[in-house]
């Protein structure tokens, strides 16, 4: 008996922070999604209305709403792929036994991930600057005319997509590594024995073995690549012509710069409803083909 | 192909890509200490030709820096501490000890764990002004207090603590809480430690829940502050570099001492999980 009371004790404070501060205000989202809660609810709650799925329908059809959709959209499809070919180009590369001085190589590639992203947005605004940045230098020397990175709606996404890549593949990179080294030496000398070259190593023992662990990364990556927010707010604000907001930069300014925050939540909402139908399928595939 | 060929192609690339990795870092560290406007000429120059600590001291004297920093190594200290208390407790717990519905609950945990934050923070902010913590540290700190992946971790690693142990210590008579403090908790360190890194970096580096919930300037964390004085200050390229060395230097110091630990707990938590 009291060692069951004792068990309790070293539950409850975790759950009580969870349950208070994380599942309560999921389902209040969800019922606020429903209202018109906004300046005047925040100041008296008895001006708050019941709208039913009016927030979401008026969200539809909201121009501003979809283009921040298109934009995220853009930011994963082009990003995701990128990143994960950069983090498994730099994990085979530092898997491999012609690789030297790999402890060091790969704590420097992975300096980028723990960096505090507001700090290096900040210097990758001053790399893109169109006049004296060192990206436009260095496509200089290509013989590549300066390129309005930050300045033009064509080129703003895929300014923030280049900065979110540099930033984020070593995470991937030391996941697909402790995969790759994970992969029994016996398939590749037998392959090796059999004459294979290393390209139909790779394609028939490599990526076979690493593919059920690329799946789960690159579904991980959508889910956290489609929480873009902190890249806009400090590179663009949003610009230009509005060409980088995103959803949750949307929902950011819906919520807490004009106070619609019954909106704001069915941004959320619309959000995780798409993310999750997004990942979750090819996840529990995943999980299956790679289980404990 | 001939082996040094390949040698040389491998370690040709990594070394560029590590250049690539690197040299926006060490650009800022640069540009920090030359003199205003020497980092706009063109072409852009690599390194100080007068090396100026001016804009460290502009910060600290003129921005308030000070502050912020305080604020951020508060903040980030306190979240981590309480918050390795509550999660090492119970991942522990629901690893080892039994208590009715144990495995449902941590179920339904594990569940959650597909809701991302963003969907909790309008409602979150309403609670908070509720209880009065907007604008204050506590409103920071409470929600980090507890997290479904730290008490993932936990419970994984806690698995392996063998039953006959913590059974031949009851059978002693020590206390749950002793047997905790002075068995449990020795056991568990790499995996604490671990933990530990990753909320440390995590709050140190958020930036989102900062922006929203504070709004008075003198309880800003490093990343906001920097944030606004960026939107401020645009023109002010060495000043903005050396706002950005204060802000990332003590995560990059942080991780490179123990780097060891998150990467293992980062593998622990993808590959295995």
């Amino acid at each position: 008996m009291r060692r069951r009371g004792a068990a309790w004790w070293f539950v409850a404070p975790a759950l009580v922070v969870i349950g208070v501060f994380f599942v309560l205000p999921v389902f209040a989202a969800l019922a606020m999604s429903l209202t018109d809660f906004d300046i005047y609810a925040l100041a008296d709650l008895a001006n708050l209305r019941f709208v039913g799925v009016r927030n979401y329908v008026r969200l539809l059809s909201t121009p501003l709403f979809w283009q921040a959709f298109g934009n995220t959209l853009y930011f994963v499809a082009v990003g995701v792929p990128v990143s994960i070919a950069a983090s498994l180009c730099a994990a085979l590369l530092l898997h491999s036994k012609l690789a030297r001085f790999k402890g060091f190589f790969r704590t420097a590639l992975f300096a980028p991930v723990v960096t505090t992203l507001v700090a290096v947005a900040v210097i990758w605004r001053y790399l893109f600057n169109t006049r004296y940045g060192m990206l436009n230098y260095a496509l200089g020397h290509l013989g590549i005319a300066p390129i309005d990175w930050l300045g033009d709606p064509h080129w703003a996404m895929p300014a923030i997509i280049l900065f979110a890549v540099w930033k984020n593949f070593g995470y991937n990179m030391v996941i697909l590594l402790a995969g790759l080294q994970s992969i029994p030496d016996e398939y590749y000398e037998a392959a090796h024995i059999d004459g294979a070259s290393y390209a139909q190593r790779f394609v028939h023992v490599t990526l076979p073995m690493l593919s059920p662990l690329l799946i789960l990364v690159s579904v991980l990556t959508v889910a956290g690549y489609f929480q873009l927010f902190a890249e806009p707010y400090v590179m663009t604000q949003g610009g230009p012509l509005q060409s980088t907001v995103s959803v949750l930069y949307f929902m950011y300014e819906e919520g807490f710069k004009w106070w619609n925050l019954g909106s704001a939540s069915a941004v959320a909402f619309l959000l995780f409803a798409f993310v999750y139908a997004l990942t979750a399928l090819p996840l529990r595939r995943a999980r299956r083909a790679h289980p404990a | 192909m001939n082996r040094r060929v390949a040698a040389g192609i491998v370690n040709g690339l990594l070394l560029g890509m590590a250049v690539v990795a690197l040299f926006p870092l060490l650009w800022m560290a640069a540009a920090s200490l030359m003199p205003a406007g020497e980092s706009g000429a063109y072409p852009p120059p690599l390194v100080p030709r007068h090396p100026t600590l001016d804009h460290y001291r502009d910060l600290f004297a003129r921005a308030g820096m000070g502050r912020y920093l305080a604020n951020s190594v508060l903040l980030a200290v306190c979240a981590t501490a309480l918050s390795l208390l509550f999660n090492v407790a119970a991942g522990y717990a629901f690893a080892k000890l039994r208590f009715a519905g144990r495995d449902r609950i941590f179920k339904a945990l594990v569940g959650a764990l597909v809701v991302p934050g963003q969907v909790a923070m309008v409602p979150l902010f309403l609670l908070l002004k509720q209880m009065g913590l907007v604008n204050t540290y506590g409103g920071v700190i409470v929600p980090a207090l507890a997290s479904i992946f730290g008490i993932f971790l936990v419970r994984q690693y806690a698995l392996s603590i063998p039953d006959d142990l913590l059974e031949a210590a009851r059978i002693d008579g020590a206390s749950e809480l002793r047997i905790f403090r002075s068995i449990v908790v020795p056991l568990l360190k790499p995996i604490v430690v671990t933990l530990g890194v990753f909320t440390l970096l995590g709050t140190w580096n958020d930036f989102m829940w900062p922006l929203i919930v504070l709004t008075d300037s003198s309880l800003y964390t490093l990343p906001v502050a920097l944030a606004s004085l960026s939107r401020e200050h645009v023109q002010d390229n060495e000043l903005m570099m050396a706002g950005s060395v204060l802000t990332t230097l003590p995560v990059l110091l942080v991780f490179v001492a123990l780097q060891r630990y998150y990467i293992e707990g980062l593998t622990a938590g993808s590959v295995k999980g």
